[in-house]
Formats: structure tokens, sequence, C-alpha cells
């Protein structure tokens, strides 16, 4: 994973909430066995109508997305962050997130910038307004400028440090193998262990 | 002040803990698909790590396979399937290919092998993973990065759940199930109203459900923005487990079934947020919207977006009204369906069948309407054949298909026409779901059933003589 520290881009405004990760990369993208190729898939249900914000020439290039709330509900696909990455995101900021998105985003590497709801208004609006505009972010300052916007987002402190330093969450882990060999070893012995067998359907009243 | 069982089942798994970082927790089980593991095995073989405990994983094919028989056409599936086998064969993990009596949906076949159990931790690369809660397991959906992270470690790294109380006391009404329970806490709570919280669903109408029932509540959970739902094991739990492939037996089943029967919210313990819901007064649920929360009691019509007072409410009802082909103010029993979806990890299970069963013996699909039957799984799709099942809906013009996802998502070969009208007793009515513009219904297994017959949005009751 890239370390992030700050970053510096067009930004790209979608008014809407509950953007779940089907409308991200719908389910007929998600067929290939490799972690890349996956920006074609990228809102390719909306791309598919002239006047979506990503067709625009303004915004095209864009890095910092800026949406309304609740942003990567549904589906746990991570190919949701992975078409964003690749597309050329490196940070989505919204008032809130689903909660196995932001996870895989963490370990992706992909900044998920949670802000106030009336904050995520403003940018939207300055967005909307001034296309092809900048947004800059700073993870360290926990810092958004767009524009005479000034404000703050929330990241839990864990995932920033990890995103700082580019860390493997295995590799830490791996750290700890005394710690789950000894919680192995305690385990009840009724806990089961997976057999190639049938299932067996208990004859039920 | 006691602790709540989401509280017990994380304490008892906690490998480390440290302050200032998550938790590592012990996974006890951890269920595989060809969509989300290809590159988290790929990741493995990259840097030369093997799989912790493959005697803790199991795999199947589900969300790309055909449901009718015969080869897999599509290339790039295929290719999917190819891959699951032969990471399956390299890392020493049991898999169970279409064919395979152990195969089906994963949900499916995890507590129907019995390796779902109480009190357990379990993971796999699906949201709809909420579903085991219903045995009182901790249970989630987990990203690609955090199957690779399983598969070399059998841990995750996790920052502590909040805790939330869906209390679902009374009787449930003939007609309305589990699947009304559920769209209705949806409905309540806002498709964010969960998110940071594990979901545990009591009350006397949720211990009056079967194991069935309770597991499609609990499957939803992930709608409501929960990663995780759970009902705290009691007798109907343990004899759904006892004599299943995997169960424990002989003292191993006595010392589990002791250690089970600790597993709940202690009297004193307190949630981080409660909510009630009158099982006496749910009728069957639908929705009208393109996300799960959005949906109305069946007896009424699509909402006017101007009645949301919230801005965000409102665009998205306008949008998604647009997208549904609906003018607000028609009733809902008004609306005309092309197909109707039976099966998914939600309502593809034998009692489900049963259900459906019921209401379309000696009935036949209203004209032009299709109706697909897909068993979640390969053992589930025998059982109905054991009882009959298959009969009736071939008798009654239904389509009865092989075990998988089918048309719950556009993944394989099911899926609807842009703008045809399902009826789904599937978990999604987002935006293309069953296939390019497809408009989806969220409904019970009753209201699929009787939909079916009618040809417009239904319950039992509208079947009855006499019914306008």
């Amino acid at each position: 994973m890239d370390a992030f520290s700050t970053h510096t881009g067009i930004g790209v405004p979608i008014r809407r909430s509950n953007i779940d990760t089907d409308q991200i990369i719908p389910a007929s993208y998600l067929k290939r066995v490799s972690r890349t190729g996956f920006e074609d898939g990228l809102f390719a249900r909306w791309r598919e109508k002239a006047d979506f914000v990503l067709n625009q020439p303004a915004y095209a290039a864009g890095s910092v997305l800026v949406t309304g709330p609740d942003f990567g509900t549904g589906s746990s696909r991570e190919h949701a962050v992975w078409a964003l990455q690749q597309y050329g995101f490196r940070v989505v900021i919204s008032a809130r997130f689903g909660d196995i998105f932001r996870g895989n985003s963490g370990k992706a590497g992909l900044l998920c910038a949670q802000v106030s709801h009336d904050d995520a208004e403003l940018l939207l609006k300055y967005l909307e307004n001034e296309p092809g505009a900048e947004v800059s972010v700073d993870l360290e300052a926990r810092q958004i400028i767009a524009g005479d916007i000034v404000t703050t987002f929330e990241v839990d402190e864990y995932t920033a440090w990890r995103l700082e330093n580019g860390l493997d969450d295995i590799s830490l882990t791996m750290q700890h193998d005394e710690d789950i060999a000894a919680y192995e070893g305690a385990r009840p012995a009724y806990k089961p262990v997976v057999r190639d067998v049938k299932p067996v359907v208990p004859t039920q009243a | 002040m006691g602790n709540t069982l989401a509280e017990k089942l994380w304490q008892s798994h906690v490998v480390r803990q440290v302050e200032g970082e998550p938790d590592l927790l012990y996974i006890d089980l951890h269920l595989v698909h060809e969509v989300t593991s290809p590159q988290a095995f790929e990741g493995l073989r990259t840097a030369g790590r093997p799989v912790r405990r493959p005697d803790l994983t199991v795999a199947t094919e589900d969300h790309n396979v055909p449901t009718t028989l015969g080869p897999v056409t599509d290339l790039v599936s295929r290719t999917q399937l190819e891959a699951l086998k032969a990471n399956c064969k390299e890392f020493g993990i049991v898999h169970h290919e279409r064919g395979n009596l152990g195969q089906g949906i994963v949900h499916v076949i995890g507590p129907e092998l019995g390796l779902t159990q109480p009190g357990m931790t379990i993971v796999c690369g699906d949201s709809h993973t909420s579903t085991h809660g219903a045995f009182g397991a901790l249970a989630f959906g987990i990203g690609t990065s955090e199957v690779e992270h399983v598969l070399a470690t059998q841990t995750l790294p996790l920052k502590p759940f909040k805790t939330m109380a869906i209390n679902v006391n009374g009787t449930l009404a003939p007609g309305v199930s589990s699947k009304d329970i559920i769209l209705a806490v949806i409905n309540k709570i806002g498709t964010g109203g969960g998110q940071g919280y594990v979901l545990e669903y009591r009350g006397s109408a949720i211990e009056s459900l079967s194991m069935e029932g309770r597991m499609t509540i609990c499957n939803m959970s992930i709608e409501a923005g929960a990663r995780a739902g759970m009902v705290a094991p009691d007798q109907t739990t343990f004899g759904y487990v006892q004599g299943r492939a995997h169960a424990p037996t002989g003292a191993d089943w006595d010392a589990a079934v002791e250690a089970w029967t600790t597993l709940r919210t202690d009297d004193d313990a307190v949630f981080d947020a409660e909510v009630d819901i009158d099982a006496d007064s749910l009728t069957p649920f639908v929705t009208w919207g393109t996300n799960p929360g959005q949906s109305v009691p069946l007896g009424e019509s699509v909402p006017d977006p101007d009645t949301f007072g919230d801005e965000d409410d409102k665009g998205a009802a306008s949008r998604a009204l647009e997208y549904m082909g609906l003018t607000a103010g028609t009733p809902m029993r008004d609306l005309d369906i092309d197909v109707v979806f039976l099966g998914s990890c939600t309502n593809g299970r034998i009692e489900d069948l049963r259900i459906a069963a019921g209401i379309l013996q000696g009935r036949r699909l209203a004209d032009g309407l299709q109706m697909l039957i897909v068993p979640g799984s390969h053992a589930v799709r025998l059982q109905a054949q054991d009882e009959g099942l298959d009969k009736i809906f071939l008798d009654a013009g239904a389509e009865w298909r092989l075990a998988g996802c089918s048309m719950c998502l556009g993944m394989n070969p099911d899926q609807l026409k842009p703008e045809q009208r399902c009826a789904s007793t599937s978990n999604r009515n987002f935006e293309g779901r069953q296939g390019a513009k497809s408009r989806t219904h969220l409904v019970s297994p009753e209201v699929a059933a009787a939909t079916a017959i009618r040809g417009t949005l239904s319950s039992p009751a509208d079947l009855m003589e006499g019914a306008k």
C-alpha cells in the first residue's frame, strides 16, 4: 500500500445519498481474477449518460470525490475501492460511509474523509459552481481546503496511522503469531473443523 | 453491569488487546466464494504465505453459476470458478463445486453443513454473512483484503462495535413473516441507522421464529447499515444444529450446549441503542424505491417525495420513482409484475419453498408472468423434491432451477430485461441490481407467491374467495 500524506486534485461532486457499491461498480464488472482493470466499471451505469459528472471534461480527471451521506453501502465488494482508485481517486469525502466500504478503503489506501453534513453541502455547492476546482486534503492535519473553504475531517486514528505509513495489515498481525498460537491452543474441542462431507438434513416435524 | 451477547462473543475471541490499537479477534470459520477471493489468494502467493487454517475454511460456488443444466458458457465466469477450484486445491481447502451435494449459496450451506454454530466468529467476503448471526454467532462480511488477512492469520484486527437491541414483541398475523419484520426494521432505522452497530433481535416474536425465519432477519442487517445481526441461541437453535454433519457429538455436544446456554445478554446489560417493533400490528411490507429502506405496507400507495422532510430523502425518493417508473399515489397493489423471483440467501431455504408451495398449490401463474424458484442449495433442492414441492411449482407454471445466487444480483445468466418489474424475495432493490435498468420490489415469500398468481403485488389474503 502506498503511504498517504497530502493530496491535491480536482474535486468531483455527486449530489446523491446512499450510493451503494452496486452503483460504484455493477456486479457484471466483478468477474476479473486480477486486482487491476476495474476503472472501466466505475459508475458504469451512470457513465452511460452524457451529462454524468465524470463525462464532463472539467471533472473527468478528478481525484477527490464529494458525495451525499451513506456512501458505499451494500455489497462488501472491495472492487468498488479498486475501481475508484484505478480511475484516479485518492480521497472520498462524505458525511457517512458504509462500514465495510470504509474498512476496505483503509486496507487498500483510499482515504475516506468524514465531514459534517453542512461541510459536505458546502463542498458540493463549491464544486458544482466551480467545475475543475481543486481540493486539498492533509491527512496529518485532518484538513480539507477548497477555495475559501477550510474545514476538518474525521478518520479513525489507527487507519490514519496505517495510511500515513503505508503499512500492510497482514505483516503487522503476523508479528503476533505467538498470541494467535496461544489462543488457538485454548479453543474448545467442540468447535467444528471442516471435513469434506455431505450435508445431513435431519428429518424435521 | 452485565454484558450483551455481542460483547460476550467479542470478548471470547480476543487474541490481543492493546490500548490505541484495534483488538485482534480470532475467526472460527471462514466461508469463501469465487467472486471476492481470487485477489486474496493471489496476494498469498505473491507473499509466499500459506493458508493458516485450511481446516477452518470452506469454499463454494454461488454468485456466478447458471441455475440451468449445462456448462458455464460465460468465459469470464468460468475463469473465476476455475480460479477458485485451483486455489482451493493449491491451499488445501474443501470446495463444494457445482454438482456436489454440498454446493449452494455460501450462507445456506454453512448452517446446512452444521458448520455454523452458536458462539462462533464467522466471516466471508460477502456482506450477507450477517445471516449466521441467527445462531448466536458474531458473523459479518469483509472485503478482499480482509479475506487475505484471515486466510493468512485466521484473525482480523477490528474496532469494537456498538450494540443495538431490536425488540420485536407480539404475534405475527397470518401471511406476515420474518421478511416483513426486517423490512419494517430497515424502514424505521434507515439504511444507515445500524452503521457501527451489531444488532441483537430480541423479544417474543423473534423467539417464536424458526431458524430459517431468524436467518432471514439477520441476513438483512447489512441493509440497515449494520455489519452484524444476531439472535441468542435457544432450544430452536440447538435442535437445528444437532445431527448435522459438523455438529458436535457425545460429550462434545453436552459441553457445547452447556457453553451455548450462557450466550445471552445479561439482564443488567445496557445496549447503546434500542428500537421497538410491534409484531401485532405488522402487515406485509414491500419496497417501492431503490434502497431497502424505501418501503411501505402493501396496503399503502407509492409515496409523494414532497412528503419527506429531509432534503436528501426527498431527492432520493424522486430519483427512485423516476428509475422505478412509478407515480406517487398509485396503490402498491395495482403494480403489474413481470417476473417473480423466489430464492437468495434471504429466502431460499426449505421453509421459504414450503410457504410458496402452500400458496401455489392448485393454482396457475398469472398470464405472461415468469416465476423463477431457485433453491438456496443443492441439498434444499433435493429436500424440496423429496417433499414433492417441485411438482407443485412446475404445475403452477413456475421454473424450478438449480442452486445459486441467481437473480439476486446481475452476475449470472438470471437477469431481468431493462424496465421489467420484479417482485423479489432477495435483499437489495438497488438500481441495476437484477440487471441493467431492472426494477425490483422486495417482498416476502408469501407476497411473492400470491403476486405470481394475481400478477399484481398481492398478499395471500388477496387470493381468498371474496377478496377484491
